[in-house]
């Protein structure tokens, strides 16, 4: 059966999750292009990117699905985390409300997506430190079974490692 | 932030982007001064107080916030999702809204706890049915021909990479009294046991016909104009007999009622060719293929699609009322007090009563099981045509199967459909032919809906307003649909020759449906 999950030919879908200005659609830029954009648009035209990962003598290759704005309004498709291997939740380290909204897309995930689901929850901005607003969120992580990080796609710091993470546990599925 | 309407919200948010944006490419202010600006500016705009920036222009720039959208899509039925994608590919700025909470409208497919919410209101659904949301079961039943328009618009668009799809196993048709496999090309008619000894070689000839038949090639034609030839007389050629055309007619060129004997026979070769090329696409039985999840998928692709293409979404809007000038044009929609403008409308029946008409209705019943439909070689999935001659009617009656194997249901469960255009008001009594033909059923629910289509001048009024969805088996009609009101939106028609002409390179669909 085609469907989920990653394994066998090593694809894996891998969806990014989170309000609107956590900086989605900036982490995979700097993933995947390794470039960042200090006013990155909000996300139009391109919201898919393949990536491919090696850890030890395995590699990933990563589909990896960006939101395209259809969370602004609460009217994200079902279809968007349908079959994803793994899920980076974003939230941004300077607004309480952005991790709020990441605890309902844990919620929503584990109600409605795939029990298989790796999910992440990337704490980004992490170059602002001096407006940090959350820090419960390790605790949060940690209740719930989720990898943890905190990130910025401005100085790439831990971005890689984020994406490495989730390869490594898709590959012991 | 109540009360205050999304779609500006959003252009305001936009038009703070720009000002920060401008803001800190000349040195002003930091980040965060910028972003606290940013918040006492929607708190402000919310609260219906004014305030200003320390940036000059950005007055200007607050009235923008009022431009209006080129097309507002109201439902978010396929046709509706479709057409939103390509006008935003198209470079249109589209709003789309939905008044449910969900996406597909009438198009879409439900869960067990929405299945039984819809049709049998408190109840609830027995356990031994397994999880609901194992459960996609589709409101407008429908295969797509591997080689149809759909698929096209499909690869068109780029919407394939979103979804998988898979073979449908086998496509049978109802001849008295019993299933049979629809006999498709020359060597299948050889093989079929539907034909006697004699018909299936007139049959084998006729296929063959078809088969070597190419519009640009006159030798080909032997001599016959099938521009002017009617389908009866080109029938009659070969000599076959009532029961051959009969499953020609509606299991191969799928025609849903006797009207095209008397039309010319073009249409009904180039039927029967898309469905043997449909049916070369796959080693499968049949010519069709199905997304996997159910067809609910598929609306929500196209919206992707738009979405990526800077549309904007907005599903759970009540009411959406279309505002219309003293002239009757509309010029906007309002929801929750707020007016969004749109110099066009383009909705499903449901947001324009008053400019549609009722020009059918289907009857349907759906079924949850457990197996396959009887003497369809345990087809996983499948499609019954029961012509309407064999039931003495006067449109066809389609039955349709899907399972686990499309992830439509959890493992070991079908779910079926029965379907026709109604004639009656019992669809207890007018669907049983095709209900008996099932075997046992774990559940079973009656439904009928009307079909309407509109009434209105586009041109008159801004308002463009999709057809319901018929009876048929396949999307053909809904796309030719699609592209005509995307002519009239856009004023373009070249996209209808882009997207049907086009000779497309299959094989990514074939990949995505195969294991």
């Amino acid at each position: 059966m085609a469907a989920p999950a990653a394994n066998r030919s090593n694809n894996a879908k891998l969806v990014l999750l989170g309000d609107a200005g956590a900086g989605k659609s900036s982490l995979v830029l700097r993933f995947v292009k390794n470039q960042f954009i200090e006013f990155q648009e909000s996300t139009i035209g391109a919201a898919f990117f393949s990536q491919t990962l090696s850890v030890d003598d395995a590699s990933v290759k990563f589909d990896i699905w960006d939101t395209a704005g259809q969370e602004r309004y609460h009217s994200l498709a079902p279809m968007y985390y349908r079959g994803a291997a793994a899920a980076i939740i974003v939230y941004d380290i300077t607004n309480q409300a952005s991790f709020d909204r990441a605890k309902k897309w844990v919620q929503e995930l584990l109600v409605q997506g795939s029990p298989s689901t790796i999910m992440a929850l990337a704490g980004n901005k992490a170059d602002i430190l001096d407006a940090r607003r959350v820090s419960e969120a390790q605790r949060y992580a940690l209740d719930n079974g989720l990898l943890f990080m905190e990130t910025s796609a401005k100085t790439a710091m831990n971005q890689r490692s984020s994406f490495k993470a989730n390869q490594h546990k898709a590959l012991q599925e | 932030m109540k009360g205050y309407c999304g779609a500006r919200l959003f252009r305001l948010q936009t038009i703070l982007q720009v000002w920060e944006r401008r803001e800190r490419g000349r040195g002003g202010l930091s980040a965060i001064e910028c972003g606290a600006y940013r918040h006492r500016v929607i708190r402000a705009v919310v609260g219906k107080c004014e305030t200003k920036l320390p940036t000059p222009g950005l007055s200007l720039r607050l009235h923008a916030m009022d431009e209006e959208y080129d097309v507002i899509v109201l439902g978010t039925g396929l046709k509706e999702c479709i057409l939103s994608g390509l006008l935003s590919v198209n470079g249109l700025k589209v709003l789309h809204m939905d008044r449910n909470d969900y996406y597909g409208g009438e198009s879409t497919s439900l869960n067990l706890v929405q299945l039984w919410k819809r049709f049998r209101g408190d109840d609830k659904p027995p356990e031994s049915l397994g999880a609901s949301k194992e459960y996609n079961v589709d409101m407008i039943p429908k295969f797509m021909m591997a080689n149809g328009a759909l698929v096209r618009v499909l690869i068109h668009t780029n919407v394939t990479k979103y979804l998988n799809f898979k073979a449908v196993d086998g496509n049978f048709v109802y001849n008295k009294g019993k299933i049979y496999k629809v006999p498709a090309t020359d060597v299948e008619a050889l093989k079929s046991t539907l034909m006697g000894l004699f018909e299936k070689r007139r049959a084998r000839k006729f296929f063959i016909y078809v088969q070597d038949y190419e519009e640009e090639d006159p030798k080909s034609h032997e001599g016959l104009d099938l521009n002017k030839v009617k389908t009866r007389d080109l029938i009659a050629k070969y000599g076959l007999d009532d029961n051959t055309v009969d499953f020609i007619g509606h299991a191969l060129a799928l025609h849903p009622d006797d009207s095209y004997l008397d039309e010319p026979a073009m249409d009904t070769v180039k039927r029967m060719k898309l469905y043997s090329e449909s049916l070369a696409r796959f080693q499968g039985g049949s010519p069709h293929i199905y997304p996997l999840y159910g067809l609910g998928e598929l609306p929500q692709g196209f919206a992707r699609l738009s979405a990526v293409y800077g549309g904007t979404y907005m599903l759970n809007k009540p009411e959406c009322k279309v505002e219309f000038d003293a002239s009757g044009k509309a010029y906007g929609v309002t929801s929750e007090g707020e007016t969004v403008k749109g110099k066009k409308i383009l909705c499903d029946p449901s947001y324009l009563p008053d400019k549609v008409q009722k020009v059918g209705r289907v009857a349907r019943a759906i079924c949850i099981m457990s197996h396959p439909i009887p003497n369809t070689s345990d087809s996983h999935s499948a499609q019954v045509i029961l012509p309407q001659k064999q039931l003495g009617r006067k449109s066809d009656m389609y039955l349709f199967c899907c399972s686990y194997a499309h992830n439509v249901a959890p493992k070991g469960k079908y779910i079926a459909f029965v379907s026709t255009e109604a004639e009656t008001d019992k669809p207890e009594v007018e669907l049983k032919p095709g209900i008996d033909l099932l075997g046992p059923v774990d559940e079973i629910f009656f439904d009928m809906y009307d079909r309407y289509e509109p009434i209105n001048k586009g041109e008159e009024d801004n308002c463009f307003i999709s057809t319901s969805y018929d009876a048929t088996t396949h999307f053909e009609s809904t796309v030719q649909d699609v592209i005509a009101m995307y002519s009239k939106i856009t004023g373009k028609v070249i996209l209808l020759f882009q997207v049907l002409d086009l000779t497309v390179d299959l094989s990514a669909a074939s990949a995505a449906a195969e294991e």
